[in-house]
């Protein structure tokens, strides 16, 4: 029985899917939660589109490889989408979290065999492993956030008046993170 | 409501696992940082003679208020309807259907339900019920009526600053409802109490004392042209001669002053120059720049009807003195929503201008006959129709190119077709982003009417979503590397948007991409673009990237 929870877990992809992005809607409000599950336009709804197609590549690292590049590359758009949101860090990530739960409803909490203890373990331990890249995604795009905030508009008129030699010589040196 | 630390205990609370799910009106407004721009600087706001200019900061609980505000805001909205007559009627009118609700970028990207634009309507309609309709008044909430509060105030002043009055929603309403002029009523009763936010009360006062929204003065805004002529000839080998406030010459020439100082405008800029050097030398047209009339941009749009019609007086008031024959803008937005909705009726009419006609094609700019104002993507097609340009596109071949339509010129000008024939006489590879995402489904850069800010990227990055977003796809699909755009706004704002969410993409004018292509009499072996790229590189780059793809 234990080698087959992951097989089983595979099996039933679309329905815990489901739960799984219900759960990750939960830091929205109600009527924003309401689009971002019914508008099935990606273009229309690009919030709830990344947020589903990322919870679709990591239930598959899941089951899977777990490749950690694949599984920073699922994580991404939906941390880059949340870092710019009104969710605290916490509740950007805390739909990795959720899926346990989401597991132990389905499946039970309790394993009945020490393998599947072990394997149980060993889901648990991923998606720790997916939690904890989701910090480092989220962190790099605030960064980025703050990065642009600070630099962005210095940078585009700085860099104009420099070029056309507008600029007194002590004030030379380019505002910081100039590094294109 | 300064910003705290939170305690642990708010932090658990917050992660609970229902959100609060109150009526949006009980639901109270949390002013959050990178959200709101700063408040205006009251310099700024004294030196045009604004209302109540003061100091005070969002996020504290006292805004320094005059004693009688809410009697300042009831006349004032008074005023308003009566004056203004579509403001009653999108005041009447909303059924509250939710056809507009999911249709805009700030909801899409934010997920803030209160930037669905029938609830941004809602702020000032709720206020309108009980202070303006006996029925409202009575029923009060049921109806959807509450009377004005420091806690409405705060409200409206969070969320009519994150809309950027793009108009996308009112394509939607069936009332035809525009929330977008919803908004600006909004903002001009904010300015009655001092309530603006610096990004535009600075550059407005700048605009006012020094004629263009960065303040650069006359001689600064020269150099930095006679830089692009030293520039142009070192890419070209050509000595562009640009004219500045000419008498007697046929054109004036007006762009936003982003143009002039803010990269990657500035390229954009120079392709002006090259093509006004080239009209010249071939056909002897004489196109005339000025220092008094440098700002196209229009910042007062962003405040008030009084302050938009001061701002603008001055296009015309050049034209008149130096004699032209007519006006020809530069790529511009909300420029061209005044020039086009209200240039006409608040400074003109400009009977002392001729109706444009182009010397060279003969063309008779119909749509401007009123105005006597062109836009220079028209005229440049116009130019292109007719074959008056010799153009060599494959200097654009490491491009693949793809066309964000500005909210102003598209939806509020019907201007779909003119920059993509441009586009396409001047590169080879172009590509449309997803159909509802452009021409009049356009979605707005997330930075338009004056929130393009630095303190509130996350508002922009979030808002600009949708438009990044449809970016991304012809990214992927196509291998999209250049966003062309026609507003300087945009050439400001979506390099930031596209650094965030699709790396790889840069952001360039129509008139960049004209200018490359563009073969000037006398030029050299033309090596690299404007921006001092070597062609070869750029290609081999570009083979490179397609042969992976
Ligand atoms: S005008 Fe644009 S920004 Fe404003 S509410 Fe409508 S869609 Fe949103
Ligand atoms: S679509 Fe028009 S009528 Fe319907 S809720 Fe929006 S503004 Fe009101």
């Amino acid at each position: 029985m234990g080698e087959a929870l992951f097989a089983r877990i595979a099996k039933e992809r679309a329905p815990l899917l489901s739960l799984w992005f219900d759960a990750a809607l939960e830091g929205y409000a109600r009527d924003t939660a309401s689009f971002l599950k019914d508008r099935r336009d990606p273009f229309a709804n690009p919030v709830g589109h990344h947020t589903r197609r990322g919870l679709e590549r990591l239930f598959d690292e899941l089951v899977g490889a777990m490749d950690m590049e694949a599984v920073t590359q699922a994580l991404d758009p939906i941390l880059r989408i949340r870092a710019v949101q009104h969710l605290t860090p916490a509740r950007a990530v805390e739909f990795l979290f959720r899926f346990k739960r989401i597991l132990s409803e389905r499946f039970g909490a309790a394993p009945r065999s020490a393998e599947a203890a072990g394997l149980l373990f060993e889901l648990h331990e991923r998606i720790d492993r997916m939690v904890l890249a989701a910090f480092d995604v989220y962190m790099a795009c605030r960064e980025q956030v703050m990065e642009l905030k600070a630099n962005e508009m210095r940078q585009r008129t700085f860099r104009a008046f420099q070029r056309a030699g507008l600029v007194r010589p002590e004030h030379e040196k380019a505002p910081e993170a100039d590094g294109e | 409501m300064a910003e705290a630390k939170p305690t642990p205990q708010d932090v658990l609370h917050r992660i609970q696992h229902t959100p609060p799910r109150s009526d949006w009106m009980e639901t109270p407004v949390e002013i959050r940082k990178g959200m709101y721009c700063y408040a205006a600087n009251p310099k700024s706001v004294a030196t045009l003679g604004l209302p109540h200019p003061h100091a005070w900061n969002p996020v504290e609980d006292d805004w320094h208020l005059p004693e009688n505000w809410q009697q300042i805001l009831h006349e004032g909205f008074k005023e308003r309807l009566e004056r203004f007559r579509s403001f009653k009627v999108f005041m009447d009118i909303c059924v509250r259907c939710g056809a507009c609700a999911d249709k805009c970028h700030y909801f899409i990207g934010t997920g803030d339900p209160k930037n669905m634009p029938v609830l941004r309507a809602e702020l000032l309609r709720s206020v309108y019920r009980n202070d303006f309709s006996r029925m409202g008044r009575l029923l009060g909430k049921v109806n959807g009526a509450r009377p004005m509060s420091f806690e409405v105030l705060r409200e409206w002043w969070y969320y009519l600053f994150q809309c950027s009055e793009c108009r996308r929603c009112s394509l939607f309403c069936p009332y035809g409802i525009d929330t977008a002029e919803i908004t600006i009523m909004g903002r001009e009763l904010l300015n009655l109490l001092g309530l603006n936010i610096d990004w535009i009360a600075t550059p407005v006062a700048n605009c006012y004392m020094n004629g263009n929204h960065l303040g650069i003065q006359p001689h600064a805004f020269k150099d930095m042209i006679d830089f692009f002529v030293d520039d142009i000839e070192e890419k070209t080998g050509v000595r562009v001669k640009p004219r500045f406030m000419e008498k007697g010459a046929d054109i004036l020439f007006i762009t936003p002053s982003g143009d002039v100082f803010a990269d990657p405008g500035t390229y954009t800029a120079m392709g002006y120059l090259m093509l006004f050097h080239y009209l010249e030398e071939k056909y002897g047209l004489k196109v005339t720049w000025s220092t008094y009339a440098s700002e196209g941009g229009n910042f007062g749009f962003f405040t008030s009807h009084e302050t938009m019609k001061r701002l603008n007086a001055k296009m015309y008031a050049e034209a008149k003195r130096l004699k032209v024959k007519w006006i020809l803008g530069g790529e511009c937005g909300h420029m061209w929503r005044v020039i086009h909705q209200y240039m006409d009726t608040m400074n003109g009419p400009a009977d002392f201008l001729e109706v444009p006609v182009n010397p060279i094609t003969g063309t008779r700019f119909e749509q401007a006959r009123s105005t006597k104002m062109v836009h220079l993507v028209e005229f440049t097609a116009d130019l292109i129709h007719h074959g008056k340009l010799d153009l060599d596109p494959r200097r654009n071949d490491y491009l693949k190119v793809t066309f964000h339509d500005s909210c102003n010129p598209s939806r509020g000008m019907g201007f779909f077709e003119e920059p993509r024939y441009v586009i396409r006489n001047v590169c080879n590879h172009f590509y449309e982003m997803p159909a509802n995402t452009i021409r009049e489904q356009t979605f707005c850069c997330g930075s338009g009417a004056g929130l393009n800010a630095g303190e509130n990227m996350e508002l922009r990055l979030a808002g600009g979503l949708p438009r990044a977003n449809a970016v991304q796809h012809v990214h992927r699909k196509y291998g999209v590397n250049m966003l062309a755009c026609i507003c300087a706004i945009d050439r400001a704002a979506l390099p930031a948007l596209m650094d965030y969410w699709v790396p790889g993409v840069q952001v360039t004018g129509v008139h960049e991409l004209v200018a490359n292509a563009l073969n000037l009499p006398g030029q050299n072996e033309r090596t690299t673009n404007l921006r001092g790229e070597e062609f070869e590189e750029l290609m081999a780059q570009a083979e490179g990237q397609s042969d992976e793809g």
